[in-house]
């Protein structure tokens, strides 16, 4: 029996507390003895420490102690290298972690890291991408497991055989993720038994993780994640400042609060690497696709391999007989790349979307419609029906919102006093996963009820999400459960990531919830606690491969200044279909969010290499733009009612990781509609603009 | 364990100051080393975690506090300098029942996703309206001459040095909005 919670829009439950202050975060809880940790990031690019010299920090007042390779306690190996922080000499890359300094207070810890003397050998480097790269090479495999390459029909033949062929190729910087809250980490050890609050999107990962690293078993560890200040998959799995801190807690016996500076996250937790993405697509003179082909290389580090699946997208988005993609990586003296926000589909999508506007004017046909004509029911890379994919149904009701009937499609068709004025569209699509995890339902005598899971709420509406979706499974008002996530001693749970967390943990706690009920019988309170658990290892497990998609057409009008070729957002509207939603309010911000995200990966955000010193030199939030308040001035999301019975208990498909997917390419596209300049290297800065036409 | 006890003072006696600040209505009185930031002297030594550290450069706006009713950057404040002063935190916003207006509108329009902007956003609101009623000019205002009404561009103006990731801009304006028409 549902009681109709899902689907209602509640204001998410932590509001109270996070509009108070109250809310605390990792290295926010008041603890006896506390002390302060300070990374130190290495000097040099490629190298090896020959010296470490600690006599002035360690004279300094307040510092207790500077932890390095040299005094560090021992880690085990494990399959993340680059968590090995402090346990040789080697340095990687630069900004990697060589010491930690420890003193009584904040100020002290500082001026402390700032007096320790590293000596370093250093060697050459090379820390820039190029499509000529000597280190060019093909990965095993791309992220998370998909094949690097595939192929079907016969591209070449297909593409040459072509009366429309558009061959294009685009660029993308270094993007870095920058969550409001930087990395951060609080660890205490008691009687070998290790506590940290964290920073994370998964406890359950980062406990995992730990206990590899410190060879303890995972009872042993406890990692609290309540409030998380946003992560974009920069904190999926177990960061730097989680082992840091673990480390000098150890060290100096005592609780180590840690917090990297925002200077600090530009490359050691990852970041998205720069593409360079060559698209051919060929055409009938009707707009029908008959070839596509993606090539696309990004970079990792020396330490590990992380290949962004940019070109996966395009397997599955557009139908065409011959069609294929690769993926090539360079191993470079930087850190290791890894998830943001859509990794692979997004910068994956900003190419195909741009070249399928490419391609509409190269036919002559609007580009709504192209993608219409190239739609499809088989996915075809898996060459099965997908479970649902509402492409079109998206593009015609967001051109219907819009307003994109009777577009003039000539470029520098509009102009407003000194501004050019265009319109563009993008699809967007990603795909419809869950993981393994678990969950209990308790009823208690008094007639509520207390839902468990390690769930992690990163500001996506999880928590608010799992309590709509237990009361409607436990047949109770919601006000009558009570939720509990952001705890690894909480049963175990998946990640908040890949757009997957709703579906992995409602799906537990539908389950547990059912079992309840089944313990239950005559419905009303029992006389004592009575517990129910559910794990849905074996049913996720279980479940058919099939394509499972989530799609959206996104819609963009921008102005730009003749004069000065600067780009302002008029409106952005965008239409998903992402199976049901849970909570309109919540599922509303996650959209738009993810949408302002690309239209900040199309304007405003660029990691800027100094090849010389091989980083980043615009590493704080100055010289990293990323769009803001007066940036966004209209932006829309909506949703069709999907229902779609093959994907998970709750019908769910994920809505953080889609609003960001083609939403760079749309922008782009108005640009170039706007302006006739089409610039393939993002972002697309006013300097660009006129550095390639006069505008006016 | 290196170092030892003799270093673990914590603060040099030479180097710090005893500050006396009013700290939503209450007096408190801290001796600090003088390099503690204001946003460091709440966060780490007045248990007032509300205001957050995201960059400590004045470049998020995250630790937007009032000092003396004015919106600064508390990272950019160092505590010795509020000597005698009045700040207002997050944690001063609301009555002692109920949340005050504008918080109650950012939870209304969802104004916040992962809400570690939040209290900076919410303190600068709050001066950023006063502001506006002391008919103070913005850079999208159009007539000096007369008091800046408050259009949805003017507050998006007004905001802007609060950065939000998880990009809830929209429904901040939406909020902000609000709760000036009513007040």
């Amino acid at each position: 029996m549902s009681t109709g919670a899902v689907g209602r829009a509640y204001p998410r439950l932590e509001g109270p507390a996070k509009v108070t202050g109250t809310a605390r975060y990792a290295v926010e809880y008041p603890m006896d003895g506390v002390t302060y940790g300070w990374a130190v990031p290495s000097a040099v690019v490629r190298g090896r420490i020959t010296r470490i010299d600690t006599t002035e920090a360690l004279a300094s007042p307040g510092v207790l102690a500077v932890v390095h390779h040299g005094n560090a306690p021992r880690m085990a190996p494990g399959p993340q290298p680059e968590l090995r922080l402090l346990q040789e000499p080697t340095v990687h890359y630069r900004g990697q972690y060589v010491a930690v300094v420890v003193a009584t207070t904040l100020e002290a810890a500082r001026e402390g890291a700032r007096l320790v003397r590293i000596d370093y050998d250093s060697g050459p480097h090379s820390t820039v991408l190029t499509e000529d790269h000597p280190g060019l090479y093909k990965p095993d495999q791309v992220n998370p497991s998909y094949p690097t390459d595939t192929a079907e029909g016969d591209f070449d033949a297909g593409y040459a055989a072509a009366p429309v062929r558009v061959d294009v190729t685009y660029r993308t910087p270094a993007y870095h993720n920058n969550p409001m809250e930087p990395h951060a980490t609080t660890a205490q050890w008691h009687d070998g038994r290790l506590l940290v609050h964290d920073s994370t999107q998964g406890a359950t990962p980062v406990r995992a993780t730990l206990a590899e690293l410190f060879e303890l078993p995972p009872e042993s560890i406890r990692v609290v994640a309540e409030h998380v200040g946003g992560g974009f998959g920069s904190k999926g799995y177990a960061k730097a400042s989680v082992v840091l801190a673990a480390l000098a807690a150890r060290h100096v016996e005592r609780p180590v609060k840690l917090a990297l500076t925002r200077q600090q996250l530009f490359g050691p937790v990852g970041y998205r690497t720069p593409t360079i993405q060559r698209i051919r697509l060929a055409a009938d003179t009707d707009g029908r696709l008959t070839a596509i082909c993606h090539d696309a290389i990004g970079q990792t580090s020396t330490i590990r391999e992380f290949a962004e699946q940019t070109a996966v997208y395009t397997r599955s988005m557009y139908a065409a007989p011959h069609r294929r993609t690769t993926h090539r990586l360079v191993r470079l003296d930087v850190p290791t790349p890894f998830w943001m926000r859509a990794p692979g589909e997004c910068p994956g999508a900003y190419a195909l979307e741009s070249a399928m506007d490419e391609l509409a004017i190269a036919v002559g046909i609007d580009p709504v419609e192209l993608r219409v004509r190239n739609d499809t029911a088989v996915d075809p890379d898996q060459g099965r029906p997908f479970t649902s994919r509402n492409l079109v149904a998206c593009l015609r009701e967001g051109a219907e919102r819009f307003g994109w009937a009777g577009r003039d499609p000539s470029l520098r068709s509009r102009r407003d006093g000194r501004w050019l004025i265009g319109t563009g569209v993008a699809g967007s699509s990603y795909p419809a996963r869950a993981r393994p995890s678990s969950a209990t339902a308790t009823a208690r005598p008094d007639g509520s009820f207390l839902v468990q899971i390690n769930a992690t709420d990163i500001g996506t509406g999880a928590r608010t999400a799992i309590w709509q979706v237990a009361a409607d499974a436990l047949g109770v008002p919601p006000e009558r459960v009570e939720i509990r996530i952001g705890d690894s001693e909480l049963p175990a749970a998946a990640l908040a990531g890949g757009s997957m967390g709703t579906a992995s943990w409602s799906w537990a706690v539908i389950r547990a919830a059912q079992a309840l009920r089944e313990k239950l019988p005559d419905g009303g309170p029992p006389t004592g606690e009575v517990t129910a658990e559910a794990d849905t290892t074996e049913e996720v497990g279980g479940q058919p491969a099939l394509p499972r998609y989530a799609y959206g057409a996104q819609f963009v009008e921008v102005r730009v200044d003749a004069d000065t070729g600067e780009v302002r957002l008029n409106r952005m509207l965008g239409v998903f279909a992402a199976g049901r939603v849970v909570n309109p309010t919540t599922a509303r911000s996650q959209l738009i969010g993810g949408m302002t995200m690309g239209l900040s990966m199309a304007l405003h955000e660029e990691g800027l290499l100094d090849e010389r010193y091989g980083d980043w030199v615009n590493h704080d939030l100055a010289t990293y733009h990323i769009t803001s308040c007066a940036d966004v001035e209209s932006i829309e999301a909506y949703w069709l009612d999907e229902r779609d019975d093959k994907l998970n208990p709750a019908g769910v498909k994920g809505i953080g990781e889609i609003g960001i997917v083609g939403a760079a390419a749309a922008v782009a596209n108005a640009v170039h509609h706007a302006t006739g300049v089409r610039i393939r290297e993002l972002p697309i800065r006013l300097d660009k603009l006129i550095g390639v036409s006069d505008l006016a | 364990m290196q170092g030892g006890p003799e270093n673990a003072t914590t603060t040099d006696e030479r180097h710090s100051s005893r500050v006396t600040v009013e700290v939503n209505g209450a007096s408190r009185e801290v001796t600090l080393d003088n390099r503690t930031t204001l946003l460091d002297a709440l966060r780490e030594h007045l248990d007032l975690t509300g205001a957050k550290k995201g960059c400590d450069h004045g470049q998020c706006g995250s630790c937007t506090v009032l000092l003396d009713g004015r919106r600064v950057k508390s990272c950019l404040v160092f505590a010795v300098t509020v000597d005698g002063r009045s700040v207002v935190t997050v944690e001063g916003l609301a009555g002692p029942d109920e949340l005050s207006p504008l918080q109650a509108a950012f939870i209304a329009h969802d104004a916040f996703q992962c809400g570690y902007c939040t209290p900076g956003q919410l303190c600068s609101a709050r001066g950023m309206l006063d502001e506006v009623a002391r008919g103070w000019p913005s850079a999208v205002t159009g007539d000096l001459n007369t008091p800046a009404e408050l259009t949805d561009a003017e507050i998006r103006e007004r905001m802007a040095g609060n950065l939000c990731r998880c990009a809830a801009y929209p429904h901040i304006v939406a909020a902000v909005r609000e709760t000036a028409a009513s007040s």
